[in-house]
């Protein structure tokens, strides 16, 4: 078959021509974008933290009359009712391992600070977010010890919430042990934190371990330290592992266990938190717009096909007697059919042609006013194909239907 | 004349059904979408103050030492104690507050109420009037409470009906862990939006929070700070002397000639810190209004924008899809407009007809799509995000959904009726 035809067809009904593409257009640039973002936020989301999420959670309690920790005794009061929390949830029978903790990953809150290679180094090397904790906070959150060691119980300090003198040793996480140490030596090595002249030094390298607070996909979403410190303060967070499958009982158990213990505090329903819950609440927004995204870009699709199937029929109507003609004179009911998907692809053709330019156009204007990355070609690929087969997929009905016009309309009066 | 059209135009829109609805649906999802997105960036970029903004100041110093300096460096967002204080005792502006959040422990006199924490905001006296919040019962404590560091607070109207069933609970006593305060007043309903005094705070949308009490009372009771914190230097000191930002301080200036005044003494005093030894970077200060800080500090999510710009893309791509369709129908009705033609209509008046119809068409996509806008509304208001529930329509809204349904579709109809008043009477009739 040849084109010829089909062009000269076309060239009487420019403007639906135009349109129909132009809305082809619109709808290549604006679907492949939208799953760009869909797939980035996915990708987000799927990130592991480092941690064995499954049967962790989180307990944040204060104490009510505790000493406010500015003086000796007080941090030692502070320090035996923590110790005594601790025993505490580690004897419950649903529970695996307990650590005292600071912040956990997606948690939205943390303290960030900076290392140095020397002592008083004044613009630090690389910055990390802290993470506090005794011997089993490794063990409890699942962290993959890539090189060195754990803690162990003789490692652990205590000290004052605010107390930021330099900690004693540190296990850090692969992407700072490589920033600082290329050639993979880290272990033993002595680094400096926050401009101090403390030196600390690195007994072990976790494999990953994500940030507490949202800090996109830089640096410092995975650059973490641990310090063996239980940090002392008027309250106190605990990372539990509940034993497999009993997450929920030992959920239920930490309240009463702890008010059992020491009534002179307060926990409230948001006090003990699953980490699955914590994951969900720090990504709910993202998996929104992925959502909404989603079902825009169907409705796209639906409303595109609509259009085509629209015009389509229009034109099907407007031709039935030529249809005729041509079937009177030998075409079989499937060179009509062909006809019309080879009129529509050539239409949706042109429409891709525009919609790749209006697609890399939106990607870069995305890239000024919303920072996102730059769409690599294989979404415009698919987005190509995809609307290539919505239109032959669109204008089968209408083509159909075209096909079956029997040869004698040819001889009705028009 | 306007009956006829309108008479001929349903009557053509009945003829074609799928034809129609096609197009109505495609305009109504549109504008469903596109108002959607709109009314939310709407309310998220709204004056959180309407009638006040204008004179509420946002004062930046910058206090830092020199480590990591860069010229092109802004002043922190907030202020160490040491200068809030400072500024907030030279009481240089009209109105002053200095503030910081905080979590306290509530622990309910009737046994039947659990223990719980609430929000609570670490304040200064002219909170209050400087943000004209309105009180239900009692009054804000006074500038001496704020010196005498009074056992007072002032409690949200949510957190009375909580306690105290509603009633006048000033004069009550309010347990906070080991410390009692005595309510001095109740918040009526008041929710500034964003939460603009604090952005750091509930995700910018946050709801009021429920216990305000003198700053100086919270750090005497050592009670516990929210918030961002940034501190260099590196020293183990109490937040009143440590080099850390934590406090957010406003000024009320009611007059330009106050608001340059300000600015002066903000480089004075910044001077005066250099030549102390205090400051060491060159003197860089801040004074932003309301409503440029929210827009300093980009407070409307990004996602929200960019929602609201898919949704247009989409509604323009519906509008695309109206006008070949609609261009189709016109064309259709070669032959019929013909006759018209030659019986005498003018150009004019079949071009009118046309525009009626395109009109109906976007009237009634219109009105399904103000239906979508409020179901799309009532989905947002489900889901978990801290500005969830304020997604509402209000009275500009609804007018700017309809102006803008009535527009897009006379827009889309105005080239198919164009093309369609321009075919020749004789052609159409002698090929019938």
């Amino acid at each position: 078959m040849t084109l010829h035809p089909i062009l000269a067809a076309l060239r009487k009904h420019k403007a639906g021509v135009v349109l129909i593409s132009l809305q082809i257009a619109l709808t290549l640039a604006i679907v492949c974008n939208a799953i760009f973002i869909i797939q980035k936020r996915i990708d987000m989301v799927h990130r592991p933290t480092g941690l064995n999420e499954d049967n962790l959670f989180l307990v944040t309690q204060q104490w009510v009359g505790a000493p406010d920790g500015d003086d000796p005794a007080g941090l030692e009061k502070l320090d035996s009712m923590q110790q005594a929390d601790l025993a505490t949830l580690r004897n419950l029978p649903d529970v695996a391992s307990v650590s005292p903790i600071r912040s956990l990953p997606l948690l939205r809150s943390g303290s960030v600070g900076g290392i140095g290679m020397k002592p008083l180094q004044q613009k630090s090397t690389v910055d990390a977010n802290f993470f506090f904790g005794d011997e089993h906070m490794l063990s409890t959150l699942g962290l993959k010890l890539v090189a060195g060691r754990d803690f162990t119980a003789a490692d652990v300090q205590h000290k004052g919430f605010r107390d930021e003198s330099g900690p004693v040793l540190t296990i850090i996480t692969k992407p700072i042990a490589d920033k600082l140490f290329p050639r993979g030596d880290a272990v033993g090595k002595v680094i400096y934190f926050d401009s101090g002249s403390t030196p600390t030094t690195i007994v072990g390298v976790v494999a990953r371990l994500q940030s507490p607070i949202d800090s996109g996909d830089s640096g410092l979403a995975w650059n973490s330290v641990m310090f063996p410190i239980r940090q002392d303060a008027n309250f106190a967070r605990y990372v539990l592992r509940a034993k497999p499958g009993r997450l929920v009982q030992a959920m239920n158990a930490v309240t009463p266990a702890l008010y059992a213990a020491n009534p002179m505090r307060v926990l409230d329903d948001r006090s003990v938190r699953s980490f699955a819950d914590i994951r969900a609440r720090a990504y709910r927004a993202d998996v929104g717009m992925a959502i909404l995204m989603s079902v825009i870009c169907l409705i796209l699709l639906a409303v595109t096909a609509a259009g085509i199937v629209g015009l389509t029929s229009f034109w099907v109507g407007q031709r039935r007697r030529q249809i005729g003609v041509r079937r009177a004179l030998g075409a079989r009911k499937v060179d009509i059919l062909h006809y019309f998907q080879l009129e529509n692809l050539l239409i949706a053709g042109i429409g891709a042609v525009i919609g790749i330019l209006l697609a890399v156009g939106l990607n870069l204007w995305l890239i000024t006013r919303f920072e996102m990355d730059r769409m690599p070609v294989i979404y415009v690929a698919v987005g190509v194909l995809a609307v290539l087969a919505l239109g032959q997929a669109a204008v089968f009905v209408p083509a159909r239907r075209a096909s079956n016009v029997p040869p004698v309309v040819a001889t009705h009066a028009a | 004349m306007f009956g006829y059209y309108l008479d001929m135009a349903l009557h053509s829109l009945r003829r074609n059904r799928m034809l129609t609805a096609l197009m109505v649906l495609a305009i109504a999802l549109g504008i469903g979408a596109s108002m959607t997105t709109l009314t939310v960036l709407h309310v998220l970029s709204g004056d959180p103050l309407p009638g006040t903004s204008q004179t509420l100041f946002y004062p930046q110093l910058e206090p830092r030492d020199m480590d990591g300096y860069q010229p092109t460096d802004e002043p922190p967002d907030q202020l160490t104690w040491i200068d809030g204080m400072n500024l907030l005792h030279a009481r240089r502006a009209d109105r002053q507050a200095l503030m910081t959040g905080g979590t306290v422990p509530v622990q309910p006199v009737q046994s039947s109420v659990d223990p719980f924490y609430s929000d609570a905001r670490y304040t200064t006296a002219d909170f209050f009037p400087m943000f004209k919040a309105p009180m239900l019962y009692g009054r804000a404590w006074s500038a001496s409470d704020d010196d005498s560091k009074a056992r007072v607070a002032v409690i949200s109207s949510k957190l009375n009906d909580k306690l105290f069933s509603g009633k006048d609970s000033t004069g009550q006593m309010l347990q906070l862990g080991d410390d009692a305060v005595r309510i001095v007043g109740v918040l009526d309903r008041w929710r500034p939006n964003p939460h603009f005094y604090d952005i750091n705070i509930s995700g910018s949308y946050g709801p009021t929070e429920d216990v305000f009490l003198p700053l100086s009372t919270a750090r005497d009771l050592k009670l516990t700070n929210n918030g961002m914190m940034n501190c260099w230097g590196g020293h183990n000191d109490h937040l009143e002397i440590a080099p850390c930002t934590w406090l957010q301080f406003w000024v009320q200036l009611d007059s330009p000639a106050k608001v340059a005044a300000y600015r002066e003494y903000l480089t004075h005093y910044s001077q005066e810190q250099k030549a102390l030894g205090r400051f060491q970077r060159p003197v860089n200060i801040r004074l932003l209004d309301l409503m440029g800080w929210l827009d300093y500090q980009k407070v409307v999510p990004s996602d929200v924008r960019l929602q609201t710009w898919l949704a247009f893309g989409f509604l323009l791509v519906c509008l695309v899809n109206t006008v070949g369709l609609m261009l189709a129908k016109f064309m259709r009705r070669a032959g019929e407009l013909g006759v018209r033609r030659a019986l005498g209509a003018s150009k004019r008046a079949l071009f009118a007809q046309l525009l009626v119809e395109s009109g109906v068409i976007g009237l009634s996509g219109g009105i399904c799509g103000l239906l979508l806008a409020f179901v799309g509304l009532w989905l947002v208001r489900q889901r978990p995000s801290s500005y969830a529930g304020l997604a509402q329509l209000d009275m500009s809204m609804l007018l700017t959904t309809f102006l803008l349904a009535i527009g897009a579709s006379l827009i889309a109809g105005l080239l198919p009726a164009w093309r369609a008043c321009q075919i020749t009477p004789a052609l159409q009739l002698k090929s019938n």
